[in-house]
């Protein structure tokens, strides 16, 4: 039972096997998820695991599942989580390997970042003049859509594809390429969209948009693996992929 | 191209059953149709593209089925679907 002045909370303890306990947390007013698991950690069970760091919705450390839904606990406010139920359940992120209660293993999600060549390649040296990029410009632009992402793992948690293709790369990872592709001063080339064609790769989208739903940043992953599709069909036309 | 199959398929059927149709009265309109053999045979070709493939990533999200067994699966259904697309085009239109 809730009142208005606690909040039954239930927080998976464990690793893959494990189950989820109950605890009472005082409610107060602007109270966040975060909040609420920092309380049940220093008063009432220390050996509770999760991550933070900035706690004010700029880092993306906090993220967690929280009724169903991956969010940053810092920026979901208790009202807000509970606005459909009588309680609040918070367990780690979808799709990732649990290393112990509410943190997860994120090697292997930044291991698929890699894999799509997520990484600036660039032609010039110190000696060389700095590129002039001009913001204008209409690649420029679609890259600075997808640029603020920070690597959290919301989308890639909420992403069905991933759940049902383990190989699938991910949006965040197809979002960081797409950048990449629209980066003028990047070298990569067709290696990149290469590594982004495939059954691991843009292909497998199959546009559920739950990834640009559940963004914090308000990225849109999805547009930017339309944007892959649309590259590697013209490579493929064009014999050079 | 297969929705645009799909879509002139549709409207002439609900067009050409106004007011109710038999199989003798089809066969009489379309037998000896070249230009509706072409497009039906089209057709075939568009959904024998698209079906195996898309059946492809259903398998592999839905029973995990990877791997060569799959496409040679597949391969053989996208064989059946032509023989019987075509099959049925030479019926109706030749």
């Amino acid at each position: 039972m809730r009142s208005d002045s606690t909040l039954m909370v239930r927080v998976w303890r464990g690793g893959a096997e494990g189950a989820y306990q109950a605890f009472e947390v005082p409610r107060h007013a602007s109270q966040t998820v975060l909040d609420v698991v920092t309380h049940i950690q220093r008063v009432l069970d220390p050996t509770l695991a999760y991550r933070f760091a900035c706690r004010v919705g700029m880092c993306g450390s906090c993220a967690m599942t929280v009724n169903g839904v991956p969010r940053w606990t810092c920026r979901t406010h208790v009202d807000k989580a509970i606005e459909n139920e009588n309680e609040i359940t918070i367990g780690p992120l979808r799709n990732l390997p649990v290393i112990r209660d509410l943190v997860t293993d994120m090697s292997g999600f930044f291991d698929k970042w890699a894999r799509a060549k997520g990484q600036f390649q660039g032609g010039r040296t110190r000696h060389d003049d700095i590129a002039r990029v001009s913001p204008e410009s209409e690649s420029r632009k679609l890259a600075e859509a997808g640029i603020e992402c920070i690597g959290c793992g919301v989308c890639y948690s909420a992403c069905d594809v991933v759940s049902w293709n383990p190989d699938y790369l991910g949006p965040a990872a197809l979002n960081r390429a797409w950048t990449l592709v629209k980066d003028e001063r990047d070298t990569a080339g067709t290696a990149r969209l290469r590594a982004v064609a495939g059954d691991a790769g843009c292909h497998s989208c199959h546009t559920h948009m739950s990834c640009t739903e559940r963004c914090p940043k308000g990225i849109s992953p999805t547009a930017a693996i339309a944007g892959l599709k649309r590259e590697v069909a013209k490579a493929a036309l064009k014999g050079i992929l | 191209m297969l929705a645009l199959c799909v879509l002139v398929h549709l409207a002439t059927i609900i067009y050409a059953v106004r007011g109710g149709l038999t199989a003798a009265e089809i066969l009489a309109r379309t037998r000896g149709s070249v230009a509706w053999f072409a497009f039906y045979s089209l057709f075939v070709l568009a959904i024998v593209v698209h079906v195996p493939i898309g059946l492809r990533a259903v398998l592999g999200e839905w029973l995990g089925w990877r791997g060569a067994s799959r496409d040679v699966v597949l391969f053989f259904l996208a064989a059946v679907i032509a023989w019987s697309g075509m099959r049925a085009a030479f019926g109706v239109f030749l």
